[in-house]
């Protein structure tokens, strides 16, 4: 089991070396001069290349990646091109947003199609399964961000209980700070939830079928019983997959949703940044989403531990292969 | 399992339904091309946002354009795009597959690791990054749903080729003296196209998704070309004085999603006998 985690974070360090070298490049040869774009055409050669020395510009490609990676590893990030202010600096208001939101868009998905799937699996082919599956193919067919709009004309413009729109920051209170991302949440999670719904049925479905489960009934448990106490523990590793992909789809959702709903958060930040060519926050904001979708991963590794006992001794292939 | 191998199932109601909103949806587009009930991108001032009625049975939107009228041009673009994305993803991620399974070893290591960086960025940030990097555009919206497409078909192919190099009729060709990229080709290829026709239907609905996402944002394909995803941009400006226009375009979306998604699982009941193995293989 430790031998299997260090392996996996060796890999994730691999991928995400790779990830930041391929941003890097990807930003390097680029059209476009950091120096222009922040003193616009009409400096001079002489300010350009006095701006271009003091930004590091001047300095060979591989000596301006290590440390853009040193700068990142030890907590100092460079400027904006286009803010002027450190990129941590700008990060941290909009992670106050967007972190919340993911986290409340991830637990309404999770507390939403957990039951469901369960029950639509428990039910099979009765009439509850056959409305939660086509709730569940309706739900996957929705684009997130017309659901958003379907909300507001709803909640906001038809029976005026929620803002349709912007934050008013934290600073206002939680109250009108977590209506602001109720609407957001809900657009983000519901189809997610549908997913979520499908795996968990078929997952159930797989377990009902083994031959632990005729052996719990057999002993005298109750169907329902035997689900709780042996099915869902089993049933919940390709779950957990799922649920761990999906936060980088809530993550990434985040960007045409926060876009939606005006709110000034991590998806709109990196969106606005790639309009104006803000390398420096691309750059920054690319790696740290990356870095979080490995972590995620690797907890969702570390999760299978906790799930099947098995793996804790060093029987990791048989579930990862 | 077994039992599906040797019997061949009939397709369900389901995939029926699916597949005739998906040629419906086709068709409108195809229609679109020759003929539509108004020009989509004449503006007549005088009529704007105007409910529906004989002359514009949708109505039109903020300039007097016909709803109907682009909704049908809206199809086009929408299944134009996601069709070259997703053979883009197959004409590149399936010989990547296929060379993968063929040739284990650091070819097949290195084409997982290049797997493994492509999951690594959530789809949707890749192609906002790369069509905003390149510029708004149908034809970068559909490299850059392109590009996420490929990873997807190359672990499709190479998962089902893996099981496939391990059965008697692969290994008697091996024996018969035929070459890894010509046995690949002749025996493994059609039997894995099931797999690959079923995960090509699901891939088209999520570019459709995809499409419209990125064109909501500004970043597909550009006026006075009409889509789906803008519509519905231009109408969240109007949501107050006429909802009908934020309506339209989404179930437009929903439908043609819904229908490829029907088609899909319809045709994985029928077309995939369960030929993968359980992950990976090795």
């Amino acid at each position: 089991m430790v031998w299997f985690l260090a392996k996996r974070m060796v890999a994730l360090a691999l991928t995400l070396v790779a990830a930041s070298l391929l941003v890097f490049a990807v930003l390097e040869v680029l059209p476009g001069d950091p120096a222009l774009l922040i003193l616009g055409v009409n400096a001079r050669e002489d300010t350009l290349a006095a701006l271009r020395e003091s930004m590091g510009l001047d300095q060979p490609a591989y000596w301006r990646y290590l440390t853009w990676i040193g700068g990142l590893l030890s907590g100092h990030l460079a400027d904006s091109l286009t803010y002027d202010v450190p990129v941590s600096e700008l990060l941290a208001p909009r992670i106050a947003v967007s972190l919340p939101l993911a986290l409340m868009a991830l637990t309404l998905a999770v507390g939403l199609a957990l039951p469901l799937g369960v029950l639509a699996a428990a039910r099979r082919g009765r009439a509850t399964d056959v409305a939660v599956m086509g709730a569940s193919q309706l739900g996957v067919a929705v684009p997130n961000f017309w659901l958003g709009i379907l909300l507001i004309l709803l909640f906001a413009v038809t029976l005026r209980w929620l803002p349709s729109g912007g934050f008013p920051g934290w600073d206002a209170g939680v109250g009108p700070a977590l209506a602001a991302l109720v609407m957001p949440a809900v657009a983000l999670a519901l189809p997610q939830a549908a997913i979520l719904a499908r795996v968990t049925r078929s997952a159930v479905l797989e377990v009902l079928g083994e031959d632990y489960m005729r052996t719990a009934r057999a002993k005298g448990l109750s169907r329902g019983e035997a689900l709780w106490r042996h099915g869902l523990r089993n049933a919940m590793i390709p779950v957990v997959t799922i649920m761990g992909l999906q936060f980088s789809f809530l993550l990434a959702g985040t960007i045409i949703i926060e876009n939606v709903f005006n709110l000034p958060g991590i998806g709109r930040l990196i969106f606005q940044a790639i309009g104006q060519r803000d390398i420096v926050v691309v750059r920054d904001l690319v790696v740290l989403l990356a870095a979080t979708v490995g972590v995620v991963n690797f907890l969702v590794d570390l999760s299978y531990a906790i799930l099947d006992p098995r793996l804790r001794h060093g029987a990791a292939r048989r579930v990862h292969g | 399992m077994v039992e599906a191998m040797g019997q061949r199932r009939r397709l369900g109601v389901a995939a029926w339904t699916g597949g005739a909103i998906a040629a419906l949806v086709l068709l409108v587009g195809a229609v679109s091309l020759v003929w539509t009930p108004h020009d989509p991108a004449v503006m007549d001032v005088a009529n704007k946002l105007s409910g529906p009625s004989w002359s514009h049975p949708l109505g039109t939107d903020h300039f007097g354009r016909d709803t109907l009228s682009q909704l049908m041009v809206g199809a086009r673009v929408s299944i134009a795009v996601s069709l070259v994305a997703v053979g883009l993803g197959v004409g590149l991620g399936v010989p990547l597959g296929l060379l993968a399974a063929a040739r284990a070893g650091w070819i097949d290591e290195a084409v997982m690791r290049f797997n493994d960086l492509a999951f690594a960025f959530p789809a949707l940030l890749t192609a906002v990054l790369i069509t905003a990097l390149l510029g708004p555009g149908a034809i970068n919206a559909i490299l850059a749903i392109g590009i996420f497409n490929i990873p997807v078909f190359a672990r499709v192919a190479r998962g089902a080729a893996l099981a496939l190099w391990t059965r008697p009729f692969i290994q008697a060709a091996r024996l018969a003296g035929r070459g890894r990229t010509r046995i690949s080709i002749e025996h493994i290829l059609p039997n894995i196209a099931g797999a690959l026709i079923v995960q090509g239907t699901i891939q088209f609905a999520l570019a459709v998704l995809a499409e419209a996402g990125l064109s909501y944002l500004g970043l597909g394909s550009q006026p006075p070309e009409v889509s789906w995803g803008r519509m519905l941009n231009e109408a969240q400006t109007f949501l107050f004085l006429d909802p009908r226009l934020a309506i339209l375009p989404g179930l437009a979306i929903v439908v043609t999603v819904l229908g490829l998604n029907l088609l899909g699982d319809g045709l994985r009941d029928r077309l995939d006998p369960r030929l993968e193995p359980r992950r990976g293989g090795r």
